[in-house]
């Protein structure tokens, strides 16, 4: 099956249109000193929050809702990335933590309730706090 | 290289050949019998099946694991098969194709095509073919449990909504188990949401990779088998003893089913604390920090929180890569909260991973474990929570002496 040209994390603005569209999902958008809030609500209730910097990438995602998201489509070029240093996790299966130079995944919860976030270190606007990632 | 949470692997396995597992899988009590139910031992009481923290088949910290007898329906045709996760944190029971010896009937949707699930983890997927069991546990009974066999190659097609959610744990060793028994608060993993088509969790068989997922009613889906036990059928109590400060090789207890049915789960003093329905999820206070959404979880191999103060492990650190490493042991404690206000303070420990590790190789339980969580809302209560405090989990729907759940007890 084919993939939009866009992908999501590291994207542009214009991936977060291939994203509201491929999920079928509504959206609002809200603006911060550094960068917009663009939320997705996914036909299935799960809440998708993607984060464009004002330089126009997208640093970071975030997902809360009872299925988990289309991470390929929300990691885009970086869901390879995920999948293959997912493998080596040995933490159990209702929480991942991936930390690596350029990209942290954190993947949290069960079926009904799931909860994580994606993001860019490297990509990271000035003045933005991890913790405003949720 | 990124290995989150792996032991050293490799050192640990140099010191575990003197005890004669290095890599095992234990023993492969994987033949089919004719009899009743198997496992336990002849002196436990019939609610109680034994558990065990061992390195397990893919050697890795707090991993909790009991046996598990299936049979045909109907038959005396059985097996028990050894090292299923016993998880708190999700529902029903998965076991692997590659273990499983016995050909049991597939589940069907009313309009009688096979089901295959999609069943989602934080950390991967599993993927296969829902199949009707009886299910024997210790002295308690389940009749045509429907139950998901993960990675039949008779299904080997998998639908491209299930793939993008995550890596594949269709294997003993990509899953860490030769299953998974999930004993949590609800009675179906999927529940009500899967009503409706395209929720990506069931798909009806013939699959393709370009298919859509399917609606599939309640008592069709995956189903918490403690609930369909004639007796005992309102929730479980894990039973683990205290561990050392350096760990321990492996620990034994009790997984007991039914809450204030028999002599031996009686609620007594334990505090209840009622989750949210919907989620299973309840508040927890750490640091005056509020952390909304946060689950106590026999599946999580340590206790995951956010504490920007304490050390965590560097990656390239070759025994606890991302732990929590600090020196000396924090005594910590955090507030735990129902949903309808009745609260308590849990105390724990966090030691450093790197000296508990390297200090003992061939140890593979640990209370006082635990990892940076960072995710805003969410704190939570790994296996370490488990031990040397007995933990109720009541099924949502089911009466107890302390009213019906969901909720947990301590």
């Amino acid at each position: 099956m084919p993939w939009p040209a866009f992908a999501a994390l590291g994207g542009d603005a214009a991936s977060l249109q291939a994203d509201q569209a491929e999920m079928n999902a509504g959206q609002t958008i809200t603006a911060a000193d550094a960068y917009q809030v663009y939320e997705l609500q996914t036909a299935t209730g799960t809440t998708i929050r993607e984060y464009l910097s004002t330089a126009g990438t997208v640093f970071a995602v975030a997902w809360e809702g009872p299925t988990l998201p289309n991470l390929r489509q929300l990691l885009g070029d970086y869901f390879a990335q995920y999948t293959e240093a997912a493998q080596s996790w040995r933490g159990g299966h209702g929480h991942l933590v991936i930390r690596q130079d350029d990209l942290v995944v954190e993947s949290s919860g069960r079926m009904r309730a799931f909860f994580g976030r994606a993001y860019l270190p490297q990509s990271l606007p000035p003045g933005v706090a991890i913790s405003d990632i949720r | 290289m990124m290995r989150p949470l792996s032991r050293k692997i490799v050192i640990a396995c140099l010191v575990t050949v003197f005890l004669g597992a290095c890599g095992g899988g234990g023993g492969d009590s994987g033949s089919v019998a004719n009899s009743g139910a198997g496992g336990g031992s002849p002196a436990a009481a019939a609610n109680v099946l034994a558990i065990t923290v061992d390195a397990g088949p893919s050697n890795f910290v707090n991993g909790l694991f009991t046996s598990v007898t299936v049979c045909i329906p109907d038959s005396a045709t059985c097996q028990t098969v050894d090292h299923v996760l016993v998880d708190t944190g999700s529902t029903g029971l998965r076991l692997m194709a590659s273990v499983l010896q016995l050909t049991l009937p597939a589940q069907t949707d009313s309009g009688g095509n096979r089901v295959a699930e999609c069943a989602q983890f934080a950390d991967g997927f599993t993927w296969g073919p829902l199949k009707i069991a009886d299910v024997k546990i210790a002295g308690e009974e389940a009749a045509a449990v429907p139950i998901q066999v993960i990675g039949d190659p008779a299904y080997a097609a998998i639908p491209n909504d299930c793939v993008n959610t995550g890596p594949p744990e269709n294997t003993v060793k990509s899953f860490g188990a030769k299953g998974v028994l999930g004993v949590g608060v609800f009675k179906e993993d999927c529940g009500p949401g899967c009503l409706s088509d395209g929720t990506g969790f069931y798909y009806l068989c013939p699959c393709q990779e370009n298919m859509q997922s399917s609606a599939l009613a309640l008592d069709r889906q995956v189903q918490n088998p403690v609930a369909m036990f004639a007796n005992d059928n309102n929730g479980v109590i894990i039973e683990l003893p205290d561990v050392a400060p350096e760990g321990e090789v492996s620990v034994s207890g009790s997984l007991v089913f039914g809450i204030d049915t028999q002599a031996n789960n009686r609620l007594g003093s334990a505090q209840v604390f009622k989750v949210r329905p919907n989620t299973g999820t309840f508040v927890t206070t750490y640091n005056n920090q509020l952390y909304n959404s946060s689950l106590i979880d026999s599946g999580s191999s340590v206790n995951f929180f956010a504490d920007a103060a304490i050390h965590v492990c560097e990656q390239a650190d070759l025994y606890a890569p991302g732990f929590y490493c600090p020196t000396p042991t924090l005594a910590l404690s955090a507030e735990v909260k129902g949903t309808d206000g009745v609260s308590a303070i849990l105390a724990f420990s966090v030691a450093n991973a790197h000296t508990l590790f390297s200090n003992n190789p061939g140890h593979w339980a640990f209370n006082n474990l635990a990892a940076p969580d960072i995710i805003s809302n969410s704190f939570i209560w790994g296996l370490p929570a488990f031990m040397g405090r007995p933990v109720f989990t009541a099924i949502e729907g089911q009466n107890t002496s302390a009213g019906a759940g969901p909720y947990f007890a301590f």
